[in-house]
């Protein structure tokens, strides 16, 4: 995983490095849909320069909310209740500037050439009846001024850098295929050089295949241009491979934050169990697959205190008035938090003796 | 594992927010539909409500009378009673506008659907019929028409001739409609369940369409009531049967704007305005119902997150505005 994060300093782990200087701190974020719909209630999480964060969890859990959220980019009736959104940019803002406080002005400098997006589909990102050369270009005029040569020049660059024939500028989306247009979506993405890039599940209607070169492109790029990625996807596993951190939402909440060798080997919160247990790991002994029982809950009318209580199986009383705020697992890293403070990684184990703790990430 | 599995729907919220239709309706829609059904009242209960019979006269009466307790809105020349007039008239009027419009929705949508769906040449061909429809020279072909049409042959015939020359624009939009939503993948799914075709048509298609089906309702409506109160103006008019328009007419040949006798015609075609007006904003408003992005986005505000939802005020909002933050909560 150290290949992944080099802009952080050499040696230290990422996730220490968060707590240092991060590029982008969501504190205490609430975005609330029709004044009675919390989408994403009191979340904290923080992204370190060049780091990758990645965000899991089911749909309906507040992932995508959160992340257009602190862009600002939900539409009403969502409104954003509470906390502070600070991005501090090396070219703009080194000393950190809150993005709920800015004007839309100010803000819609910021946007793309500071935090751009991958969104979900790329067929309805792009724009059908204008060519990519176009697209991409508009991106180029809205925030570099850059003369006809160098426009071209960079358009090149950016294609050569997703892996697409120059060629391919003068087609339409249409002409290009589900990868392709994902590429140029990544491509657009990075076009003016942002320090934060969010990708909204960016390989969910792909296949396996074109997925994987998808993502190895995504790290290979992120090693060499040095930006920090929010990686939104239901799918942990995936995380657990290409994420240097991950947090874990549930009904509009983060309920654990750590490292991706934290979550998968220690995880601490009862729901981040269940969902290492919902799928089969490769290199590991085979098991029985438990799932989570039940179905996610109806946000506009939740249990007090901890929203997985119907589903959990370490459920007490005691845990219908517990603050959900997160905070350190015991006996594990203190960057390694969760929001249950009654479980811990060895109750998991204790409760699964059948899961054999595969280490299938990476070498390190 | 033996956990509680949450009951799939757990409350009744979603069932309440049914009832909040009524109050979600754009505030246009809510005006038009209010002035409509109090005319739409007024014209089915008219009779029963009219003082006199709008025919009777006064005998040795030779001029028009002025309101009075006896008659609200005055009388016309001769003595017959302005208020039962207007009560009649509208009914006529609205009479003449809801089968105008009813003829005209069943072809219109009868045609159209047809001939999106279809396609092919039966598209060609009714398309065809469609353009040389919308080309003909309305006005002047309806004036010889209806000067050939009996004068005592009642409201029927004068809305079919309304309705013939009013629904080609209507099928128009309905067929372009219809051709962009045949091509969808619910369309091809029903097809492929092995649907019949008019059953694809009756339940997967029309329902898509019914906000602009209601629109040109309200539309045609419109066209009928203020078309015919234009001729009947200019005599073009059934005699036997009252009508705002005929109210006009003779207030009109028999001198009820020279002499000023306001009460005579100022009803009627206050009346005949807001009626069109009703029907716009209806129509507006439908719009909007079936269209959510012509609505105005707002932000609702409410009180905190304890607070019950009593003040709520709107505040406009733009699609390229930030989301807005409404610091409700204490941050902690």
């Amino acid at each position: 995983m150290s290949t992944v994060s080099c802009a952080t300093s050499e040696s230290m782990p990422s996730a220490e490095a968060a707590q240092q200087k991060p590029v982008l701190e969501v504190r205490d974020l609430s975005v609330v849909y029709d004044g009675d719909t919390r989408a994403v209630d009191h979340v904290d999480i923080a992204l370190a320069p060049g780091e990758t964060l990645g965000l899991a969890g089911e749909s309906g859990s507040g992932k995508s909310t959160l992340a257009l959220g602190l862009c600002r980019l939900v539409r009403p009736p969502a409104v954003i209740t509470s906390g502070s959104v600070i991005y501090r940019g090396s070219r703009v803002a080194p000393g950190g500037v809150d993005l709920l406080e800015l004007r839309s002005r100010e803000l819609r400098k910021l946007r793309w050439r500071e935090i751009s997006i991958v969104f979900q589909s790329a067929m309805n990102a792009l724009n059908p009846v204008l060519r990519i050369r176009d697209q991409l270009g508009d991106v180029l005029d809205a925030h570099l001024h850059l003369g006809r040569k160098e426009k071209r020049d960079r358009l090149d660059t950016l294609l050569d850098l997703v892996g697409i024939p120059r060629e391919r500028l003068r087609s339409y989306p249409h002409e290009l295929s589900g990868g392709m247009r994902q590429r140029v979506m990544i491509a657009m993405a990075l076009a003016v050089d942002p320090e934060v890039v969010i990708m909204d599940e960016p390989t969910t209607a792909l296949d396996v295949v074109v997925q994987r070169e998808i993502l190895a492109q995504i790290v290979e790029l992120q090693d060499r241009l040095h930006f920090a990625v929010l990686f939104i996807t239901h799918d942990l596993s995936l995380l657990l491979e290409i994420a240097d951190r991950i947090a874990v939402m549930y009904a509009g909440k983060v309920v654990e934050v750590g490292s991706a060798e934290q979550i998968h080997n220690r995880p601490a919160h009862p729901y981040t169990q269940g969902l290492l247990r919902s799928f089969p790991s490769v290199h590991g002994a085979r098991r029985e697959l438990a799932g989570i029982p039940g179905t996610p809950p109806d946000l506009r009318s939740l249990p007090p205190g901890c929203p997985f209580v119907p589903r959990c199986s370490h459920a007490t009383d005691k845990c219908r008035d517990i603050d959900m705020r997160i905070r350190p697992v015991p006996g594990s890293d203190p960057s390694h938090l969760s929001a249950c403070p009654f479980v811990t990684p060895e109750m998991a184990k204790a409760n699964t003796p059948k899961v054999k703790a595969a280490t299938s990430k990476g070498t390190t | 594992m033996a956990t509680a599995v949450t009951p799939l729907v757990e409350s009744t919220a979603l069932v309440a927010r049914r009832g909040d239709f009524f109050r979600r309706m754009p505030p246009k829609a809510k005006i038009g539909g209010g002035i409509l059904v109090l005319f739409v009242l007024l014209a089915i209960f008219g009779p029963v409500l009219a003082p006199y019979n709008p025919d009777d006269t006064i005998n040795g009466s030779t001029s028009a009378l002025a309101p009075s307790l006896h008659h609200l809105l005055g009388t016309a020349y001769g003595g017959g009673d302005v208020l039962s007039q207007l009560l009649y008239g509208l009914r006529g009027t609205v009479e003449l506008g809801v089968i105008t419009a009813t003829i005209a929705s069943i072809l219109s949508v009868g045609i159209g659907v047809s001939a999106g769906f279809l396609g092919g040449a039966a598209d060609e061909v009714l398309s065809l019929v469609m353009n040389v429809f919308i080309v003909l020279p309305a006005l002047p072909l309806l004036i010889i028409v209806l000067g050939f049409l009996p004068k005592g042959s009642g409201v029927l015939p004068t809305a079919v001739v309304l309705s013939a020359l009013g629904w080609s624009w209507g099928a128009r939009v309905i067929r372009a409609q219809t051709l962009t939503l045949r091509g969808r993948d619910f369309i091809a799914a029903a097809r492929e369940t092995g649907e019949r075709t008019w059953r694809l048509v009756a339940f997967e298609l029309l329902p898509n369409e019914v906000s602009l089906i209601a629109a040109n309702f309200v539309g045609t409506f419109l066209y009928a009531i203020l078309t015919s109160v234009a001729l009947a103006f200019i005599g073009l008019v059934t005699f036997s049967s009252w009508s705002l328009g005929l109210m006009l007419y003779w207030a009109q040949s028999e001198g009820g704007f020279s002499t000023g006798a306001w009460w005579w015609y100022v009803p009627p075609g206050l009346v005949a305005a807001l009626l069109g007006m009703s029907l716009v904003l209806l129509n507006f408003g439908l719009d909007e119902l079936g269209n959510p992005r012509l609505r105005e986005a707002t932000v609702r505000r409410k009180g905190g997150p304890d607070s019950k939802p009593s003040r709520r005020r709107r505040q406009p909002w733009r699609p390229t505005d930030p989301t807005p933050v409404e610091r409700l909560e204490p941050s902690s």
